[in-house]
């Protein structure tokens, strides 16, 4: 008997790039120096969200036609993004062929309250979240994969940060928690009790979390690492750097070798004097120019 | 007590450390070569082959792994794992650090969409069948002298065995059942036979 589409093969996609990177790539070329650095998979889009929040307006699902020119670019798994809600998108993205769907708050939604329906699709889908009842939320609904959101295109890991320690402190709390107040956590975190239970008892979400928007240094990714990332979305730190094939580079060798201060060292070091992206004062920006809060 | 090494570069390492844990033996991540001479055995779990390729030659780890592998150190690869010690890729220009003398296809079963779950007989492990986890998963397409077949799928070569080196397309690590997992420990006790 053969079984495509379950629950063990799309989670099981998310186990094989733990400890990678996934990169940000608008155009085959880049797709393949994101391969050549070492990235586990490529997220293939238009614009990366620097440039999607320059330029303001509404960001929709990238032409199908560059998704398909950088699948046919790489051998490394092709992720995708729709708009959150679009299931339209998400529909055609599997039709495509992508081997992962990003239902992205760094598009503009698509549907203000609800998300996609995840279960139905052979193709799995990675979501963000801030908290742990959006995380749970979002595996309830079918996600394989969870990204902390941080603030895409920003440069600034303070997001990232405080994402990523929100969702391992409420992890950590639920773990040591008296078994008579989880049906109030469930409550409280607006996640099913059956999800709540699984974390209490193991400790862990039952699906891969990874860390998004904000990294741009190889130490930014150690960093993340060190505070319980399996591993790293760059969006804009890589392209937008002054010099991507060494950051790229770099980035892969530090969340390799994350808690090796000399890899980090010898990683920083090869950048020479090239800057990073710019980045934005995350207090600087208005509440309708956070992408973070989109979605819940 | 023996010491089961999973490189653990990139891809499912925890998956393999839990399954040696359940199997009754002590696994322990290998990210450098002072971990990997603590090892008796080496599994190269599931992940990103071409990833892993250049971080095994960033990190200076390519020769001392075939180094020990020479030496008679079971070693077993699973998906990316068998691509990275086969002798080469059909069709692609990448390197492998030519163990096990096979040639495989990578993706060959097809991108995500395709990946599944399959009820696999395995000879070797008995029954009931083994429940075999195929993602974006290669296939063994040649297969040298000295190197004998295990499993197929659909009449492709999926598991092989040539002496202590063992290459799966699919990911025992997956799964609760850790009868492949036994079968590679079994390796350090009658090496080469």
């Amino acid at each position: 008997m053969e079984q495509k589409g379950t629950l063990t093969v799309k989670r099981g996609l998310a186990s094989m790039l733990k400890g990678g990177v996934i990169m940000d790539v608008v155009t085959p070329e880049q797709a393949v120096i994101a391969q050549e650095a070492g990235a586990v998979a490529v997220m293939a889009l238009e614009r990366i969200p620097a440039d999607i929040r320059a330029m303001g307006g509404v960001a929709r699902m990238s032409s199908l036609e560059l998704v398909q020119g950088i699948m046919d670019a790489v051998t490394i798994p092709v992720m995708a993004k729709c708009r959150i809600g679009h299931f339209a998108e998400a529909q055609a993205l599997q039709a495509l062929g992508v081997d992962f769907i990003d239902e992205s708050e760094v598009l503009t939604p698509a549907d203000d309250k609800y998300h996609v329906d995840k279960h139905p699709y052979t193709t799995p889908f990675v979501c963000g979240a801030r908290d742990l009842g959006e995380a749970l939320r979002r595996i309830a609904e079918g996600a394989a994969m969870i990204r902390s959101k941080g603030e895409a295109g920003s440069g600034n890991i303070v997001e990232a940060v405080r994402h990523m320690r929100t969702i391992n402190d409420m992890i950590r709390e639920l773990h040591v928690m008296p078994k008579e107040e989880r049906v109030a956590r469930a409550r409280d975190l607006g996640a099913p009790l059956e999800l709540v239970n699984e974390v209490a008892e193991n400790g862990k979400l039952p699906v891969v979390l990874f860390c998004a928007g904000g990294v741009s240094t190889p130490a930014d990714a150690a960093l993340m690492m060190q505070l319980g990332a399996e591993g790293i979305f760059v969006g804009s730190g890589i392209f937008k750097s002054k010099n991507p094939k060494a950051f790229a580079k770099a980035i892969v060798d530090a969340t390799t070798h994350f808690t090796d201060a000399t890899v980090i060292v010898e990683a920083s070091k090869s950048l020479g004097l090239s800057e990073a992206m710019e980045g934005l004062d995350i207090r600087q920006l208005s509440e309708a120019q956070m992408l973070s809060t989109r979605g819940n | 007590m023996r010491q089961i090494g999973v490189l653990a570069l990139q891809g499912d390492v925890d998956e393999h450390l839990a399954a040696l844990t359940r199997a009754g033996v002590r696994g322990v991540a290998v990210k450098t070569q002072r971990q990997l001479d603590a090892v008796d055995a080496l599994i190269i779990p599931g992940g990103e082959s071409t990833t892993v390729m250049k971080l095994l030659r960033r990190f200076s780890l390519e020769q001392p792994i075939k180094d020990r592998v020479t030496s008679g150190m079971p070693i077993w690869g699973t998906c990316m794992g068998l691509i990275v010690i086969a002798r080469d890729v059909a069709d692609l220009d990448q390197p492998c650090l030519g163990l096990l003398d096979v040639t495989v296809r990578r993706n060959a079963f097809g991108r995500q969409n395709e990946s599944a779950t399959v009820d696999l007989p395995i000879a070797a492990l008995g029954e009931p069948v083994f429940p075999a986890v195929f993602i974006r998963a290669p296939w063994i397409e040649r297969i040298g002298p000295g190197v004998e077949l295990l499993a197929e799928r659909n009449g492709h070569g999926v598991m092989v065995r040539q002496g202590s080196v063992l290459g799966t397309s699919f990911h025992p690590e997956l799964t609760q059942d850790d009868r492949v997992h036994r079968y590679f420990l079994h390796l350090l006790e009658k090496p080469g036979s």
